[in-house]
């Protein structure tokens, strides 16, 4: 079992997480990397009160989650990550490397970011790291909920997927 | 008389807000249903972040008076920006999972203060879901 979705969006803990994927998938935990929330029990309660009873969450700054990652992995039952940015995304797969596949699920507007999709705007530097996961050899594709299409990156980068 | 309490205000006395267009058809509903669609303030959070919602939300607030919040799903996005505003301002009360049944009874509900009406009409959206059958 372990880790079913790698997936990088800002909102963290909602909707489409705990239920448009977390049902489907059968979650049974989920880890949200963030070093802010890591550091803040007042973060961890609000987080912890958002999720469904029959699921566990663990919180981990990018480093921890490092280095438990291989204990998510090892994991019997089916489990989410989440980051709330692709530089953290990003530094977690450089220090696993046992990550295939990255899910871009909500990364909103904010100053000097593009549209590419209704849920992802991208900033230039924020597209060169997109590139480097794939160069790394990480599938990255872009998809809200799972009744979507996975866009992939290539796609998702040309902005013409509406 | 304070018309907060007995409902002679007209200003709107919550905020209804969840994904989708979940929250203009709730109170669509309470205006088909009695007419007092007026009393309750609809946010929708598509295409938000989370700070967007919580900014929208204190405008609403600042610029409405109202004390209560009504969102969806209790891990929404919608619900944990309505957390942080609890946390900041313990004057105002939120209640996730609203249904019809939870707004109809808050804006009839206006012999007591908004605040209150929520913590009565959430019991009554409570009892309001029932199962049917075998």
């Amino acid at each position: 079992m372990g880790i079913h979705l790698y997936r990088i969006d800002d909102r963290l803990v909602h909707g489409q997480v705990v239920v448009g994927w977390g049902q489907p998938l059968n979650a049974r935990f989920l880890v949200l990397v963030d070093d802010l929330v890591a550091s803040s029990d007042w973060e961890k309660e609000l987080y912890r009160m958002a999720i469904p009873p029959e699921m566990e969450i663990y919180f981990a700054d990018v480093g921890g989650a490092i280095r438990d990652h291989a204990r998510y992995a090892a994991d019997p039952r089916p489990g989410l990550l989440i980051t709330g940015d692709i530089a953290s995304m990003s530094r977690l797969v450089k220090g696993v490397k046992a990550i295939g596949s990255v899910n871009l699920g909500g990364i909103h507007h904010r100053a000097g970011r593009a549209e590419k999709l209704r849920y992802i705007f991208l900033t230039p530097g924020e597209e060169g790291q997109l590139h480097d996961l794939e160069a790394a050899g990480v599938e990255v594709t872009a998809q809200d909920v799972p009744s979507a299409r996975a866009v992939p990156l290539a796609e998702v980068l040309e902005g013409k997927s509406q | 008389m304070n018309d907060e309490v007995v409902g002679g205000s007209d200003k709107p006395r919550a905020i209804v807000v969840g994904h989708g267009e979940f929250a203009g058809g709730l109170v669509s509903a309470v205006g088909q249903i009695c007419g007092l669609a007026d009393k309750l303030v609809v946010l929708s959070m598509m295409g938000m972040t989370p700070e967007d919602i919580e900014g929208a939300l204190r405008e609403q607030i600042a610029l409405t008076g109202a004390r209560v919040i009504f969102t969806d799903l209790p891990a929404g996005s919608a619900t944990l920006a309505a957390r942080r505003i609890v946390r900041d301002d313990p004057g105002v009360v939120l209640v996730s999972g609203v249904n019809l049944a939870t707004l109809l009874d808050f804006v009839f509900n206006t012999s007591v203060p908004p605040t209150e009406a929520a913590r009565a009409a959430a019991e009554r959206g409570k009892a309001s879901l029932i199962v049917v059958g075998r």
